[in-house]
């Protein structure tokens, strides 16, 4: 009788996946109120990038000279420059050019440094210590002035900026990838796939990357922040884009003699760098805190 | 004598850091694609110029031997020369050096004291109305680019209300007899009280900006660090034995809370000082930043070099004696 009633259970339920890590971020990340907070604010400013076109009547590049630095009103929401352009159109393209910086620089970073990280840790010896040092050096300077150095060499532009930050950055990544692997070559299924024979290329693909990707995603959210910070200041400074891209550094720069006379054309732009960046380290922290509580401090 | 060893240790591990940092910078002129003498001089300049500039530099020999050049006048203290001023940077360099150790020093102390003690209490009366006031304010102070929150001080306390100056170091007018170029210590050294209140005035709102970002970090630190020692064993038998709460939080757990916040501080003071080259730029600092920041306006590369590779080994340097600090404080820590 007994048995009978064991073969009643669905079969289907057992079986169903109960969590898997991905989901189980997912789930807490879902009630982390200000990470959500974060994801408004940058998708917020992507749909502004993407749809700059159709929300603004004016282009970034031209204005009338007899509207320069008029107060905000309802046909210039955020005023118009000593140009006569307007404000509000030229942060919205901004965004567009800090959204690219931030995302493609990080992209860079991270794959140079996995790169380098997985050959470090991998394969160790010499290539080791060589790639481990060159990131010490790198590490040695304050990142903002070896992104200096680099755009001193290559000569100022927004591409060399972007290139410059990508540079900076990759010791960041190289370094945890690295970590990351030294660890996991010692974790038992690395060694069994090792003793059956899989080639390096397998391990790497199958093992040592997926386990990597939570810890770079965290830091790569929090470096996307960083990159949008480091590109202003290098426009803010004259190295990064060149006028008359309207890029937020730049028009910082730019519109701070009129500070007095049109303190819009300053807070606007000051205002999307602080709340694009405040975005992506909302996500990245809720990220942390979802993805790997450890690396919570 | 394991911490000595530790020390001797890292202080050989500093040697190939600081080779490899002036290779780097060596390379700012030499990796310049081109001709560097065109780009530096420009397309108008004579070839008599651009020969002398070549030679000047060193330019038309091998870049080892250029190189082992560098690295040996380095060794010597020897910079080179400014194209700009034509002036021995080493010279040069002294005053501005002063001027961003000065403001770097006030943004760190600002940043830890208020940080700290906005983390501790923030730990304390946990989700408090002040704990979560403190929160937000560190969640925006570190998403605040250092060059925005300059330009708002400088409109809203200079120039709207007029009540702290917003460029400079002193009144230009009566300016601090400059003795060891601290002007803090000139201005008490030449017992003008006057001109006390003149240079502190003048550190405020740059001091403030530069040590924005580090503040709200460590206040964030402090405040999670706190909060860890504050469940453990120790500080509950503190409390059991009826010490009193300030006592507790003050005495037992700030201890242990600290350590990682040393670290953090490391850390911030690097970015402090790259940080530096953005707020000096824009109060009119005459400091290092300010200087490599004119030197890139005139391409005045050898400056661009020397004042890189300053700040860069004044970072390593307090990177190291951070670390050694570290392993003085927590006797936990291996030395390895």
């Amino acid at each position: 009788m007994a048995e009978t009633h064991v073969q009643t259970v669905p079969v289907k339920q057992i079986n169903e996946p109960i969590s898997s890590p991905w989901r189980d971020a997912w789930r807490i990340l879902r009630k982390n109120k200000m990470a959500i907070l974060g994801f408004c604010i940058i998708l917020f400013f992507v749909l502004l990038a993407i749809l700059a076109p159709f929300i603004t009547p004016y282009e970034y590049d031209k204005g009338e000279l007899v509207d320069k630095n008029l107060p905000p009103s309802a046909e210039h929401w955020f005023g118009t420059d000593y140009n006569g352009r307007d404000v509000f159109t030229r942060v919205i393209y901004g965004a567009q050019i800090s959204l690219r910086v931030g995302l493609f620089a990080v992209i860079g970073s991270i794959v140079a440094g996995t790169f380098l990280g997985l050959l470090a840790g991998y394969y160790g010896k010499w290539i080791d210590t060589l790639i481990s040092r060159l990131f010490d050096i790198m590490l040695a300077f304050p990142s903002i002035l070896l992104a200096i150095a680099i755009v001193a060499i290559l000569g100022p532009s927004l591409e060399n900026a972007l290139l410059a930050i990508a540079i900076v950055n990759v010791p960041t990544y190289g370094r945890l990838v690295r970590s990351r692997v030294l660890s996991l070559k010692e974790e038992e299924y690395v060694m069994a796939a090792r003793a059956i024979g899989s080639k390096h290329s397998h391990i790497i693909v199958q093992h040592i990357l997926p386990n990597s990707l939570a810890p770079i995603i965290v830091t790569g959210t929090l470096g996307i922040a960083t990159a949008i910070i480091e590109a202003a200041a290098l426009g803010f400074l004259g190295l990064g884009a060149q006028a008359p891209q309207p890029e937020w550094g730049l028009m910082l720069s730019d519109s701070r003699q009129y500070i007095q006379k049109a303190p819009w054309t300053v807070i606007f732009p000051g205002l999307s760098i602080m709340l694009t960046v405040l975005g992506f380290n909302l996500i990245g922290d809720g990220l942390r805190d979802a993805l790997d509580p450890r690396m919570k401090n | 004598m394991a911490l000595l060893a530790y020390t001797i240790r890292r202080l050989l591990m500093l040697i190939p850091v600081l080779l490899g940092m002036s290779l780097i910078v060596f390379a700012i002129i030499h990796a310049i694609p081109g001709d560097p003498a065109l780009t530096i001089l420009g397309e108008k300049a004579s070839p008599q110029a651009l020969a002398d500039l070549r030679e000047q530099l060193g330019l038309n020999n091998p870049w080892y031997m250029q190189y082992f050049h560098y690295l040996g006048n380095l060794l010597k203290g020897d910079l080179g020369v400014s194209l700009h001023s034509k002036a021995p940077i080493t010279v040069e360099m002294g005053p501005y050096l002063a001027a961003t150790i000065e403001l770097t020093l006030v943004s760190m102390l600002f940043a830890v004291f208020i940080g700290v003690n906005a983390g501790i209490i923030s730990a304390w009366k946990q989700n408090s109305w002040f704990d979560y006031t403190c929160m937000l304010i560190a969640l925006i102070g570190v998403s605040m680019p250092v060059f925005w929150l300059g330009l708002m001080e400088q409109w809203v306390f200079a120039q709207e209300l007029k009540w702290l100056p917003s460029i400079g170091r002193d009144n230009p007018r009566d300016p601090v007899a400059e003795i060891t170029h601290f002007y803090i210590i000139d201005s008490i050294l030449a017992g003008r009280w006057d001109h006390f209140r003149d240079v502190v005035e003048h550190l405020i709102l740059p001091g403030i900006a530069l040590g924005t970002i580090p503040m709200a970090i460590i206040a964030r630190i402090t405040r999670s660090s706190m909060l860890e020692v504050m469940r453990s064993d120790y500080i509950r038998t503190a409390r059991a034995k009826g010490l009193g709460q300030f006592f507790v939080v003050y005495k037992h757990a700030l201890k242990n809370a600290l350590i990682p916040v040393l670290t953090i501080v490391g850390v911030q003071v690097g970015l402090l000082i790259g940080g530096a080259v953005l707020t000096e730029t824009i109060f009119g600092w005459p400091g290092v930043g300010r200087y490599i920041y004119t030197a890139i306006g005139n391409r005045d590369y050898p400056v661009i070099q020397s004042g890189i590779l300053v700040i860069a080994t004044i970072f390593v340097l307090i990177n190291l004696v951070v670390d050694l600090l570290y392993a003085y404080v927590d006797p936990r820590i291996k030395y390895r």
